[in-house]
């Protein structure tokens, strides 16, 4: 009790001091899992709408599947990530183990799966009858889909935030690929990690306050928008 | 209406986070991500958490420009990094890992920059009565108080460490096979780094072995004491290495040079003969300038600058 009340002390002393340490750990957070998120929903939601919208062969299987992968174990993704970015892996050209840049590569290949089969549930779960009047309408294409996105926005909002939530939290592919290298590649949860190995679970916990914090805003903005 | 305003907010989120992204991301590639002047160094995790390496790579940036990073993993780990030609640099303690990592040819310009010692610790009751024995008669005497004492357990790293090898030797030459030890329900792995097997050990109460810098930086949050220190069988040499360039074609080496050049300097040597004395009483790695005899390697070794 006595080290869960000392480490909000000390959560809130970082903060308000602006600890440039935990500054640098907070923005490189922001920035890696910012930019995974981003880049992993101009990749899932078109692929969830193709995936919607088309009919081919093995599309259950394809589903499936992506709903298998929801629980991709961040290990691996890290394992597989190392093994293609290492120098002598088929990426290693791009030198991008034990940089941000690999770490972002990690999570939105982490967080794909799940924000595309997140949005494939969200437009199968239009009522049919608007889909019908859309098309009766005489929809182009693009018409079409806009609509549904539109139709579609809070759970495909919902997917985003869960991408984030999962890019945000996890360890696995941040320490593999990024080697919690300090200032450079060190996320809160690595550092959290770090510290934690060290004994330091005051500053762990306070460092875990900051990340809970984060989520918390960016859910509360995300809600704000919702509500609109 | 409704629907341009919540477009409008996505798109101040969205601008908000490549905002972000930007700021960090100048502040992130300030610290040098471009091959010439970024020299990443796979290193052994205690000259890690005694902070030195974070000194002395501040130290190097300012007399030469180059930004030097650092990946603290166990030496197993760290040579495997630099194997497949993601490190410029290793910075190990174990010798027979380093003999092969040289003859494979992955290594080169090894010089030897520092020691200190292993140290046994356990708990305070010290339930196998190892206090005061050698290095492998304390192995030994623990291996034979699990017999009758269930409360005796030892906790490995397990990791393929500098420290993890030490273990293992030491079990050897106290006659037994590592396999067995390995095998034995009071021998707990915790596969974890130098930290964390301290915490674990301190959890259990268990024996383990450690080096006397990491012990000297966690040592405050142990209730575990030092049971058995400067053994002649618990010496602990740190080495530095290039990887080669004709295995890896990529590797800095130009600057890897200066980086050893610059770690068995004068400057870098007088600077270990007081780092950690304040805390500590005595320093984390004593220099290697001068104490060839004892490392047991050649004056080479801890003097010549690699060209």
């Amino acid at each position: 009790m006595n080290d869960l009340l000392t480490g909000f002390q000390m959560a809130l002393n970082l903060i308000l001091a602006a600890d440039p340490e935990v500054l640098t750990i907070t923005l490189t957070t922001l920035r890696i899992t910012f930019t995974s998120v981003l880049i992993g929903t101009l990749i899932s939601i078109p692929l969830g709408a193709a995936i919607t919208f088309r009919e081919f062969r093995g599309k259950k299987t394809l589903i499936s599947i992506i709903q298998t992968l929801y629980a991709l174990p961040t290990v691996i993704v890290g394992l597989l990530c190392y093994m293609v970015l290492s120098r002598s892996g088929p990426l290693g050209d791009l030198k991008w183990l034990f940089t941000p840049n690999g770490m972002i590569f990690g999570q939105t290949i982490l967080i794909i799966p799940i924000m595309a089969g997140l949005t494939i549930a969200a437009l199968q779960a239009i009522d049919p009858i608007i889909t019908d009047t859309i098309r009766s309408l005489g929809a182009t294409r693009l018409q079409f889909l806009k609509s549904h996105l539109r139709e579609a926005r809070f759970a495909i909002m919902a997917a985003i935030i869960v991408g984030f939530s999962r890019a945000i939290s996890e360890v696995g592919t941040a320490i593999m690929i990024g080697g919690n290298i300090k200032g450079h590649t060190r996320v809160l949860t690595t550092a959290i990690s770090l510290q934690t190995s060290m004994g330091n679970f005051n500053l762990s916990l306070a460092l875990g306050i900051i990340l809970l914090a984060i989520a918390l805003i960016i859910n509360l903005i995300m809600g704000f928008v919702q509500n609109r | 209406m409704i629907g341009k305003l919540s477009f409008g907010i996505i798109a101040l989120v969205l601008g908000a986070m490549l905002f972000c992204g930007a700021v960090s991301a100048e502040k992130v590639e300030s610290l040098g991500e471009h091959g010439a002047d970024r020299l990443l160094i796979a290193t052994t995790t205690s000259l890690d958490a005694t902070k030195l390496l974070d000194l002395l790579e501040e130290k190097f940036k300012k007399e030469t420009g180059v930004t030097v990073e650092h990946v603290a993993v166990g030496t197993g780990q760290a040579l495997e990094i630099a194997r497949n030609c993601d490190a410029d640099i290793v910075m190990v303690h174990d010798r027979v890992a380093e003999d092969k990592f040289i003859d494979e040819g992955f290594g080169v310009d090894r010089r030897v920059f520092g020691y200190n010692y292993f140290l046994l610790v356990g708990p305070k009751n010290d339930p196998a009565k190892v206090a005061g024995l050698n290095g492998t008669a304390a192995f030994m005497a623990i291996e034979k108080a699990t017999a009758e004492d269930p409360s005796v357990i030892f906790v490995s790293r397990g990791d393929n460490s500098g420290t993890h090898s030490r273990e293992k030797l030491l079990w050897k030459w106290g006659g037994y096979d590592y396999a067995d030890i390995n095998s034995s329900e009071w021998y707990r792995e915790a596969g974890a780094g130098m930290g964390q097997t301290l915490t674990m050990a301190d959890e259990l109460q268990g024996y383990t072995l450690t080096d006397s810098a990491s012990w000297g930086t966690y040592e405050s949050n142990l209730s575990l004491v030092p049971l058995v220190e400067n053994d002649e069988k618990f010496l602990n040499v740190y080495a530095v290495m290039r990887v080669n360039d004709e295995k890896c074609p990529d590797v800095n080496t130009e600057m890897a040079k200066k980086w050893i050049n610059f770690m068995i300097s004068d400057e870098v040597q007088d600077i270990l003969q007081t780092y950690g004395v304040e805390k500590n009483g005595v320093p984390y790695f004593n220099p290697g300038r001068g104490s060839a005899d004892v490392m047991g390697v050649t004056d080479e070794e801890t003097k010549d600058p690699v060209v």
